[in-house]
């Protein structure tokens, strides 16, 4: 096999290296086109990683359903009904579909979205106050800065605690004072806070301003009986959250006596929509980078091609040499297309290393940021096993241009040029 | 050694065709130091690259060492004039970037001949033209008669069956001239056949025959009594 010819592999780089100057001048290209290359890949990356870690901790396959009023009349209803969901849905819904991994129930003190005043100590913070289940926390995770979030044994002896906001730390308790043991004050029941949770920098659907008790104790402290607001409902990973949707509204449709095409009765949110959005945008970001990459690398290796032409041009005097002294036009084509690939691949090398670097540093500066989405900036194995092959094989079409150029000066014209 | 019958050969010039070679009959044998002489436009250097299958013939024949030459590729050309054919030229033409040694290393690379045995060679015939110390000097460090001499030391190394020498001593002064030719006679005496194109008669007269062209034929094949370069150096 010629590729193991140690010879041949001599006569190239003794070609190479004797030309430092040109060679160096012919790999520029490649070795810019690598960096951008490699730059937007590793920059659509550090993106995408920063988004995915701005969204850690909310289960990206989910979606939240609450009672609003009906908007058609049905079944001898006026329009205008408030639906009020019960406790049992929970268990009818889970049962019905299997495809939902994790549902969560949730009752709020006054209105959707509305604050109760809070007390203690004669300060006073006006929060959301939500009696919930600990499944909550696999489908919102709270980030806690102190303490436990609330867990089954809460539920099950219907404990009076629970875990605050940051926003509703800082309006009750003074600046450093423990938190965790004391008792706050709600509609005359006394909690104990045990957890204090940090906004997660994502999409925050509780806000920072709340407080969480157990849906048990919440029933009793308010006498709540079997109401229940809304549920947050985590869906298995391979079944799209739209059909979860529409079969849970069907059933509660069919249970409230909702029209069956009222849409206004059911309130839903859809998470994995923004989730969809974020990665079609970063999708489209990686795609187009690579686009724009491979063409600026084709643009580099036909500037090698470029500057090969020229350089057979300018050594047509020693090729005429060599195929005096018995190079057929085989050698001489081999010859240099492997120059052309042995260019390309350093070159290529030399970029990627540089643009490694480039992307390391930028990690090093931005990487850490809480609140820019650039997270580990690199490109993956397969992406650079993929452009470097492409550049490789793209080096070899077009090296094989200089090389036809080379075999079709005659050995006798070659040598009359002086 | 080498036979040519009824040699023809013309180039196109545009809607011209300038016949120059018409019909050449020639016979060289082994051992045989011929020059082939002739003013410029006589068609010597064609003929010479006839023979050194760097270009074809319209028509005749061409014998070399019993193998007849005809319509040739490419590629069995290369290997043929790697083979049986050693090329000294006018302007030297070593590769500007390689060292002496390396240059007449060159052939034996397309020979496929092993890398030590290769530079064992080179060696051997840089010493033969008396440059064993130059080995490593790049052409551009030697002088017009040491980088011929390198030529013809990397002509020999492939151990051909002819040298062609086509004006080798044309960019040389008369001294290295009579160096050189020196060196070629004492190649050829040691049964090496070679021939020498060239339109100086004091080098002509150093070979062993002179054939002289004039327009495309061959007008005089005469048998000289050899100077020795010897008494000029």
């Amino acid at each position: 096999m010629w590729l193991f010819d140690k010879d041949l592999w001599i006569e190239i780089f003794h070609t190479l290296s004797k030309n430092m100057f040109r060679t160096f001048l012919t790999m520029l290209g490649v070795i810019f086109a690598m960096i951008i290359l490699v730059l937007l890949l590793g920059s659509a990356n550090g993106m995408s990683n920063g988004f995915n870690k701005l969204f850690a901790g909310t289960a990206s396959n989910s979606l939240f359903v609450w009672g609003q009023s009906t908007s058609e009349p049905y079944k001898g209803f006026e329009r205008g009904r408030r639906i009020q969901y019960k406790l049992e849905d929970a268990d009818i819904l889970k049962k019905q579909i299997p495809e939902i991994e994790v549902l969560a129930p949730r009752i709020e003190l006054a209105s959707h979205r509305g604050t109760v005043t809070v007390y203690r100590n004669g300060q006073t913070s006006g929060s959301a106050v939500y009696g919930d289940y600990p499944e909550i926390d696999d489908i919102t995770k709270k980030k806690l800065v102190e303490g436990r979030f609330l867990n089954q044994t809460d539920i099950e002896h219907s404990k009076k605690v629970c875990v605050i906001g940051e926003e509703t730390y800082k309006l009750l308790f003074e600046k450093g004072e423990k938190a965790i043991g004391e008792e706050i004050r709600i509609n005359g029941v006394y909690f104990t806070v045990v957890g204090i949770y940090k906004p997660n920098n994502n999409i925050n659907i509780d806000g920072e301003n709340a407080v969480f008790i157990p849906f048990s104790t919440f029933q009793i402290a308010f006498n709540s009986g079997d109401r229940m607001g809304w549920m947050a409902i985590a869906v298995e990973d391979n079944t799209p959250v739209k059909f979860v949707e529409s079969q849970i509204k069907s059933i509660l449709k069919a249970k409230y006596d909702i029209h069956p095409d009222d849409e206004r009765a059911i309130g839903s949110f859809d998470m994995s929509e923004i989730f969809n959005s974020i990665t079609a945008f970063t999708t489209v970001l990686k795609g187009f980078s690579f686009f724009v990459g491979i063409f600026t690398l084709l643009a580099g290796v036909i500037a090698i091609s470029n500057i090969l032409l020229i350089t057979v041009k300018e050594r047509t005097q020693e090729i005429g040499v060599r195929r005096a002294l018995g190079a057929t036009p085989v050698i001489v084509k081999r010859q240099i297309v492997v120059e052309a690939i042995v260019l390309t691949a350093f070159a290529g090398l030399v970029g990627f290393s540089i643009s490694v670097g480039i992307l390391s540093l930028l990690d090093a500066m931005f990487g850490s940021g809480d609140d820019f989405p650039f997270v580990k900036p690199m490109i993956s194995i397969p992406q650079f096993i993929i452009s470097f092959v492409l550049m490789v094989g793209l080096s070899v079409l077009i090296g094989l241009l200089p090389a036809n150029r080379a075999v079709k000066i005659k050995p006798i014209d070659a040598l009359r040029e002086e | 050694m080498i036979e040519i019958k009824d040699l023809h050969k013309s180039y196109k010039m545009g809607s011209n065709s300038l016949h120059v070679l018409k019909g050449i009959n020639f016979k060289v044998e082994e051992g045989e130091l011929v020059a082939i002489m002739g003013s410029s436009g006589s068609g010597k250097s064609t003929l010479l690259n006839i023979l050194g299958m760097l270009d074809g013939a319209d028509s005749g024949e061409y014998t070399l060492d019993g193998v007849p030459i005809k319509n040739l590729s490419e590629t069995k050309a290369a290997q043929y004039r790697n083979k049986f054919l050693g090329f000294i030229f006018q302007s030297f033409n070593l590769i500007n970037y390689k060292s002496a040694a390396e240059n007449v290393a060159l052939p034996l690379y397309y020979q496929k001949v092993p890398r030590k045995e290769r530079q064992e060679k080179a060696m051997k015939y840089l010493e033969r033209v008396g440059l064993k110390p130059w080995a490593g000097h790049l052409p551009s460090e030697l002088s017009g008669g040491q980088k011929q001499r390198v030529a013809i030391a990397r002509a020999m190394a492939a151990e051909p069956k002819v040298l062609l020498a086509d004006e080798p001593t044309g960019a040389l002064d008369s001294k290295t001239s009579y160096e050189v030719m020196d060196l070629i006679q004492k190649i050829n005496d040691e049964g090496n056949t070679i021939l020498v194109v060239t339109h100086e008669e004091d080098i002509a007269h150093m070979c062993k025959r002179i054939v002289h062209l004039k327009d495309g034929v061959i007008v005089e094949d005469k048998k000289v009594e050899q100077v020795r370069a010897e008494q000029y150096v």
